[in-house]
């Protein structure tokens, strides 16, 4: 206790010197203050974010929003923190796989009443249900990153491929068979020079999941009660199948690719070591920036099976706290940041993919250059991640489906094997928050 | 210098007319009675050279991400994204320190995690030395009771402490507060900088103190005058302890402090890495090399005083 006391009276000593603490939520003249959690990256989105804040400053002097930065890596414990402790940010930009747990634990307000009629249609339906639980919606979904194909030109064309546009795309079957094309030992030295893809499976679960869509998977499903339960069969093990005959039988993947992100996988695709990798959409910035002088590279769609070009995403989200005072108010800021033309500025800012569908016609993300159009060709077939609303999905992630799906890629485990730690195990973790 | 001959009297089978068999306990003594001072000479330039290629080796290990980190600050966003790395920039160049400069407030932070680290080291270890003094002289049941209490709060993780935490400062209005994080910091460091102290204390022999008293010194004049000068070394270790663990210090600092004016060089830090672990490595790295400065600066003005042997013949064995 006496190295307690001494503490606490330094507490108590600075707390008299501090006599500054968290800036009311009105002012004595009746100005609405909100404070904006922001999770722009690149510069010019994070430029784009301030000057839209500095905008409505200026426009709406009654309701002023002060801009602060935070982070991907630590946004989840921060935000945790603030709502436990009632000092929640009014606004809040974070991606829709985090919002379930906010959501269903209360601390985020449902914008249903304050939504404006003009968000709600511009926004597709598809879009809404990423952020929708109970009858209610929790943020709204702005921008949003499909898994393309970032493929090196020359190598392509040396090999005589037809290129997959989202109008006739590659099946899984091409896409085998393009690798294997792809593949070659140039010097003869009996060792592969070039891969015809790496996988980045560092973080598998995620890409494994929403990719089960195009060959119609699921992976989470609901049953008559309408509870979550977990669902390994053909059409969700398809693609996984895939990616493990090319590490381990087709040779034509790199099995150290798999321990890599997607950032590790660049110095080979540059080198020519990978003729294409599957990466989000956002990876276009580090290719644009680090590619050397001359290097062709070009962005096409995965692949797809009868279901068209289908798959999951996680759309990056504008939420409120439930705890502000002033939601209509937020939600107004929200729509603004919203307006087409400001989506665009900040979709192009941290070179992602807009949901707005006036956004999505907008010039600057319809054109060829970074592969731009690829993106908006391929918006159509974005579906919710069916990780999303799963309560007791990190878990399943962390402690089950990642290590099995990493071992199930290097070989180490079957099908089956993966099939039973999936779904039997899984279903257990989800039984547990769904009591 | 002179090397002194083996001593006779390490070999206890000196006496033994013939070599031992292997492995015969006599063995060791008959091989030492063959080396002769040349031997001997270059038996130990060789383990002094030993000792210095272990010694290169550890501060190559210690050194080399410093190096790296240095080097990668100075490379383009092409050669990082190159297939063979280089050890050295292949065309040097400060884009990614004006790119740092650029994107985030560096210089405020870093004034920021100065101005915290500093007040936080000055503070706990100005608390900590008559407390450790306390309980390093006075052993009663309160103070064994306290080192225990002590040991156990060092074992408290974060996420235990850092709700009932927010919400205390929150009533206390010291959240997004500098003042704040720097009590926060001084009471998370206190534990262990007791710890080290006490160990310091205990080391200056009590005799010194009962000497100063004979010769008329009060509780205070003794401990200012007496204990304190040679506590120095231990007092540079806890700062630099105290210090370094409140500059580097991330997650109080994260939860804490909102106002873009007032966060810490380590949170600025984190605004280089994006979704999925994507990292703006360059600038990273450009901002990571500032951020090792002030560090660096504070051990090489502290280093000096931390000196041993202070004690050696202050009283007799």
């Amino acid at each position: 206790m006496r190295t307690l006391l001494p503490g606490a009276a330094t507490t108590l000593a600075l707390s008299l010197l501090a006599g500054c603490g968290a800036a009311p939520d009105t002012t004595a003249d009746g100005e609405i203050r909100l404070e904006f959690l922001s999770l722009a990256w690149q510069k010019e989105s994070v430029e784009a974010n301030k000057r839209l804040v500095r905008q409505w400053n200026e426009d709406h002097p009654g309701v002023q929003v002060r801009y602060v930065q935070g982070s991907w890596d630590s946004v989840h414990d921060q935000l945790l923190t603030s709502f436990l402790g009632g000092e929640a940010p009014d606004i809040i930009h974070d991606d829709a796989s985090d919002l379930t747990d906010f959501a269903h634990g209360g601390y985020l307000a449902d914008l249903t009443p304050y939504l404006p009629k003009r968000l709600r249609d511009d926004i597709p339906q598809e879009s809404w249900e990423t952020t929708s639980y109970d009858e209610g919606v929790y943020g709204v979904p702005f921008l949003q990153e499909p898994r393309v194909l970032i493929a090196n030109t020359k190598l392509l064309k040396g090999s005589g491929v037809r290129l997959p546009t989202a109008q006739r795309p590659w099946t899984w079957q091409d896409f085998e068979d393009i690798s294997k094309k792809l593949t070659r030992d140039v010097d003869g030295d009996g060792r592969t020079d070039t891969y015809g893809v790496a996988w980045a499976m560092k973080e598998p679960v995620a890409q494994s999941v929403n990719l089960a869509l195009s060959t119609g998977g699921k992976v989470f499903t609901k049953d008559g009660d309408g509870k979550n339960r977990i669902r390994y069969d053909t059409a969700e093990s398809s693609v996984p199948e895939l990616v493990r005959r090319q590490v381990n039988e087709d040779r034509t993947a790199p099995r150290n690719g798999l321990g890599m992100s997607g950032s590790d996988t660049l110095p080979g695709f540059f080198g020519g070591r990978y003729a294409m990798l599957p990466l989000n959409f956002s990876y276009r910035q580090q290719v644009r920036q680090q590619a050397p002088e001359g290097f062709g590279w070009t962005v096409l769609p995965m692949p797809g099976d009868s279901t068209g070009l289908t798959q999951g995403v996680a759309p990056q989200t504008l939420s409120v706290s439930r705890d502000s005072a002033h939601k209509k108010a937020a939600v107004d800021f929200i729509a603004y940041l919203n307006q087409a033309d400001h989506q665009v500025e900040l979709a192009t800012g941290d070179w992602l993919l807009p949901t707005s569908r006036e956004a999505l016609k907008d010039p600057a993300v319809n054109t060829r250059r970074y592969g731009w159009r690829t993106g908006v060709d391929i918006a159509a077939g974005l579906r919710p991640s069916p990780v999303l609303g799963v309560l007791g999905f990190a878990e399943w992630k962390d402690k089950i489906a990642t290590p099995a799906y990493q071992e199930y890629y290097n070989g180490a485990l079957g099908t089956d094997e993966l099939r039973t730690r999936l779904v039997a195990d899984g279903n257990r973790i989800l039984d547990r928050y769904q009591r | 210098m002179s090397v002194p001959s083996p001593s006779r009297s390490r070999s206890p089978s000196l006496s033994a007319p013939t070599p031992p068999a292997p492995g015969a306990p006599g063995m060791k003594g008959a091989r030492a009675m063959k080396r002769t001072p040349a031997k001997v000479r270059a038996l130990r330039l060789a383990g002094g050279a030993g000792q210095y290629l272990a010694l290169a080796c550890y501060l190559i290990f210690l050194g080399f991400p410093l190096l790296w980190l240095l080097s990668t600050s100075f490379k383009t966003a092409r050669e990082l994204g190159s297939l063979d790395p280089a050890w050295l920039p292949r065309h040097p160049g400060l884009d990614n320190y004006r790119a740092a400069f650029d994107a985030q407030p560096l210089l405020r932070s870093a004034l920021n995690s100065l101005v915290v680290a500093c007040a936080a080291s000055l503070i706990s270890v100005t608390v900590a030395v008559p407390a450790a003094y306390a309980l390093a002289r006075h052993r009663s049941l309160v103070g064994r009771a306290s080192s225990v209490w002590i040991l156990v709060s060092q074992t408290f993780p974060f996420v235990l402490v850092i709700i009932p935490l927010f919400l205390v400062l929150k009533n206390l209005r010291l959240i997004d507060s500098i003042a704040g994080l720097i009590a926060v910091y001084v009471v998370w460091n206190l534990p262990f900088s007791l710890w080290m102290l006490q160990g310091y204390v205990k080391a200056v022999p009590p005799s010194l103190e009962e000497a100063a008293a004979i010769d008329g010194a009060g509780r205070v004049r003794t401990l200012v005058s007496v204990v304190l000068p040679l506590l120095a070394p231990g007092l540079v270790a806890t700062l630099m302890f105290s210090f370094v663990t409140a500059w580097n210090e991330f997650f109080f600092a994260l939860v804490l402090l909102k106002s873009p004016e007032n966060q810490t060089m380590s949170v600025i830090l984190t605004r280089f890495l994006g979704a999925e672990g994507v990292a703006d490595l360059g600038p990273l790295a450009a901002a990571s090399v500032l951020a090792t400065i002030p560090g660096l600066v504070f051990f090489a003005l502290l280093q000096r005083r931390l000196v041993g042997g202070m004690l050696a013949g202050a009283v007799k064995a």
